[in-house]
């Protein structure tokens, strides 16, 4: 009793264990540790073995991934830092598990408020990666991270992340998310231009 | 044109039962309001007269300062929508009739609301705290209740911005200074006698041949490989044989509900990801049309493709995983689980490239989407859907619907018959195997199902087998609605306007649900038209479906309950929340 299901079962494993070393044979050596050979475990298409070796092999992130915020710096032409943050504090209210901590910067002088930060916290023990700070950022300031390996030994003195740890300047934001950065400067540059217009248009 | 579906209508019930029923008119209520010594009565009336069969609901809501209602939502299951009524309780001392006569489904909820509000049912054959432990103080739900961690009353906490300074909630309220006992309680002499309870509520020995037997009490679980997680099932057995059992529940407990009063609207999208965390497209789904309902607001036409596109595929990849699983729990040691575990990765993929994270998607917004499909994804679905779905869903049927060792296994365990899987309110694909062709989808459509052609599946002899190929045929259906879904996408907006962060709720409530994997998940929204709902309730299918648990595994052997609790499919985030 059972006989023809255990077959039938041990049919199936073997066309698996087949099959991956016919493709092995189809494919060559690019079949492992190689872009193209990942990708074709990822396709519909995929036959015999399935798993991808990390760390040896990692599977490319896709950009709408999210993975711990980062703020977002624009590189001056003097070498500075332009942190895009203005503390407007909406990251702050619309996080669900309220681990982003904000101090406004204030002018010692005038003591009113100034639009950056002073300082900036996100505690990643505590961050849901759920992405809705960047989503309703109005400056473009804060994004989400494509770098998933943050394991530490320290909890108690790594995970609180500060302004310093948090900063990645823009041409790291448009390298893991071309399409949406493409997409946010076309629209700065057309409202730049409109501004332009409309400054020229003033002055004529 | 066809005479109009009397099902659908609700009877007025405030002018059959003037002396105690009564209209909810609160702006943005609907429902009745049922006079508290009157409610059993009238549930035996909704039921036997206007074939109101299927309590799907029980909750409460704490309308501090005033008092509680006990709020009940009921449906037939030939389909239509769905009928609500209210019981108004004081805050001293609330006392209120049990329904466990009239649908013993209400069971474990009854004894939620118990444990969350502190509501006494009166009848309720094992009032005992549920998600709790015994050894815990005052009643969660309450509005005047606060928990360990307390910051304020509602999110955005003022802490955090302009004057943030990061602290870690351990350090400014350290363990143990955050507990509070009952008065008089010492943890540490503390006996669990709530144990005693539990078995009390076992049936306790019998005669045999003329000989009076011991039955014996064997604990699967809360660490047990076959229980999905953490959940303890206590058994009375008498040799192999189930004489009875209880489900234990509540290891997983973190008050989501509380939570989510604390969240804002918005605020609640990812964590509904974390009920039954397989699923989060699905909740997503249920909670956006919750809040939607209330909002008044309809998504445009191509979100409510895109829902129904990731709603179907995530059905897909749970009801592969659940078959897959339920091999497991026969014995087959992971080989077929990791199988069906291969398809559900490629779909995984795809919530991935569409909405950031594999299974905590948070990708639905009130009124659209968060983001529209990148490109190339529905190209993607499209080589899933139309080649390789089908060919492994047939070769996943082909193993294992002939085969004799789960013919053998499955095949007249744990039968649920019709009559009692209404009754037991259990849904999903245990009330379809059991012969009752109930799905949200067709039995009261929501979003665009109207607009497609499937079938609803059913089968009759009410055993795991059967939810075994009702889950099969499941997937047939879903591929079959996203074959359908994929050829009429529409191009267009996923939103209107823009999306808010704050989303201005009128004061109501709403009942959103939808047909999730495990069966009919419900959300109850009850805004006062500020930022932060006054109540959010998940009516959890996975939790109320265990209520069937102990007449399904009864005279069932031990080894079996382990498939019987399979075939249910359970996932702990849900069942504890």
């Amino acid at each position: 009793m059972g006989f023809k299901g255990i077959i039938k079962g041990l049919g199936i494993t073997f066309k698996h264990f087949f099959e991956t070393y016919s493709e092995d044979l189809k494919q060559g050596p690019d079949r492992y540790k190689t872009a193209k050979g990942i990708q074709d475990r990822l396709s519909a298409d995929t036959k015999g073995i399935f798993t991808v070796q990390y760390p040896e092999e990692k599977i490319p992130v896709p950009e709408a991934f999210r993975y711990i915020p980062f703020l977002v710096y624009d590189e001056t032409d003097e070498g500075g830092r332009d942190i895009r943050c203005t503390s407007c504090g909406i990251c702050a209210k619309v996080c669900p598990p309220q681990c982003i901590w904000i101090t406004r910067s204030v002018n010692q002088e005038t003591g009113k408020p100034v639009p950056k930060p002073e300082k900036f916290f996100i505690d990643i023990d505590i961050c849901m990666n759920c992405g809705l700070c960047a989503e309703f950022c109005p400056f473009e300031a804060i994004r989400m991270d494509h770098d998933y390996e943050i394991a530490s030994f320290e909890r108690m003195d790594h995970h609180i992340y500060d302004l310093e740890k948090l900063l990645k300047p823009a041409s790291y934001y448009a390298r893991i998310h071309p399409t949406q950065y493409a997409e946010e400067e076309a629209a700065r540059l057309e409202k730049e231009a409109k501004k332009a217009a409309a400054r020229a248009a003033k002055t004529t | 044109m066809s005479e109009p579906i009397l099902v659908s209508t609700i009877p007025d019930f405030d002018v059959l039962y003037p002396e105690y029923v009564r209209k909810d008119e609160r702006p943005g209520y609907s429902g009745f309001i049922i006079q508290s010594s009157s409610l059993l009565e009238f549930a035996k009336i909704v039921r036997d007269e206007w074939s109101y069969d299927f309590l799907t609901s029980v909750t409460a809501v704490d309308y501090f300062p005033e008092g509680f209602e006990v709020v009940y939502h009921l449906f037939r299951s030939l389909g239509g929508g769905i009928l609500t009524f209210k019981v108004e309780l004081p805050r001293e001392n609330p006392q209120i009739d049990s329904l466990f006569e009239v649908f013993p489904g209400s069971e474990l909820q009854e004894r939620e609301v118990y444990d969350m509000y502190g509501i006494v049912f009166i009848g309720h054959p094992d009032l005992r705290r549920i998600l709790m432990w015994e050894g815990f103080a005052g009643w969660p739900l309450r509005k005047d209740w606060k928990e360990a961690y307390y910051e304020e009353e509602s999110k955005p906490f003022s802490s955090r911005w302009p004057n943030g300074e990061a602290e870690r909630a351990e350090t400014t309220n350290p363990f143990q200074a955050n507990l509070k006992y009952p008065s008089g309680f010492d943890p540490e002499k503390w006996e669990p006698e709530g144990e005693d309870a539990l078995y009390m509520g076992l049936k306790k020995s019998g005669q045999q041949d003329g000989l009076d037997t011991d039955f014996m009490v064997v604990n699967l679980g809360p660490q047990h490989p076959s229980t999905h997680g953490v959940f303890r099932m206590a058994a009375l057995v008498d040799g192999e044989t189930v004489v009875d059992l209880k489900p234990v529940v509540g290891y997983l407990h973190r008050n989501h509900e509380k939570i989510g009063e604390r969240n804002t609207y918005l605020q609640n999208m990812p964590f509904t990801d974390r009920i039954d965390y397989i699923n989060s497209m699905s909740n997503n789904f249920g909670y956006a049309l919750a809040v939607e309902k209330l909002m008044g607001i309809k998504p445009p036409e191509r979100a409510d493709y895109i829902r129904v596109i990731m709603a179907e595929l995530s059905r897909i990849q749970s009801h592969f995983m659940v078959t897959g699983f339920l091999l497991n729990d026969l014995g087959a040691f992971f080989t077929p689980a990791l199988y069906a575990l291969k398809e559900r990765e490629l779909i995984l993929d795809i919530f991935e490239e569409v909405s950031g994270s594999r299974m905590m998607c948070n990708y639905f917004r009130f009124g659209g989407l968060a983001r529209d499909l990148p490109e190339g994804v529905l190209q993607k679905i499209r080589d899933l859907v139309f080649n390789r779905l089908p060919r492994k869903i047939d070769e996943m049927d082909e193993l294992i619907t002939e085969n004799e060792i789960v013919t053998a296994r499955c095949k007249g365990i744990g039968v649920l018959s019709a009559e009692r899987a209404i009754a037991l309110s259990a849904v999903g694909p245990i009330l379809r195997a059991s012969g009752v062709p109930y799905d949200v989808r067709r039995a009261d459509p929501y979003s665009i199902y109207d607009r497609f052609d499937f079938d609803v599946i059913v089968r009759y002899h009410g055993d795991i087998f059967d939810r075994y190929l009702v889950r099969i045929e499941e997937v047939r259906e879903s591929i079959r609605i996203l074959q359908q879904a994929i050829n009429q996408i529409p191009e267009g907006p996923i939103f209107e306007g823009k999306s808010q962060y704050q989303v201005k709720v009128p004061p109501g409530e709403s009942y959103g649900r939808v047909e999730g994997p495990r069966g009919e998940l419900g959300f109850y929204v009850v805004s006062n038209g500020q930022s932060n709902p006054v109540r959010y309730h998940i009516r959890a299918p996975s939790f109320i479906n265990l209520t069937g648990l102990q007449e399904m595994c009864r005279n069932e052997k031990i080894a079996d309950v382990v498939a019987i609790l399979g075939s249910i499919d359970i996932v702990l985030g849900e069942v504890d929340r």
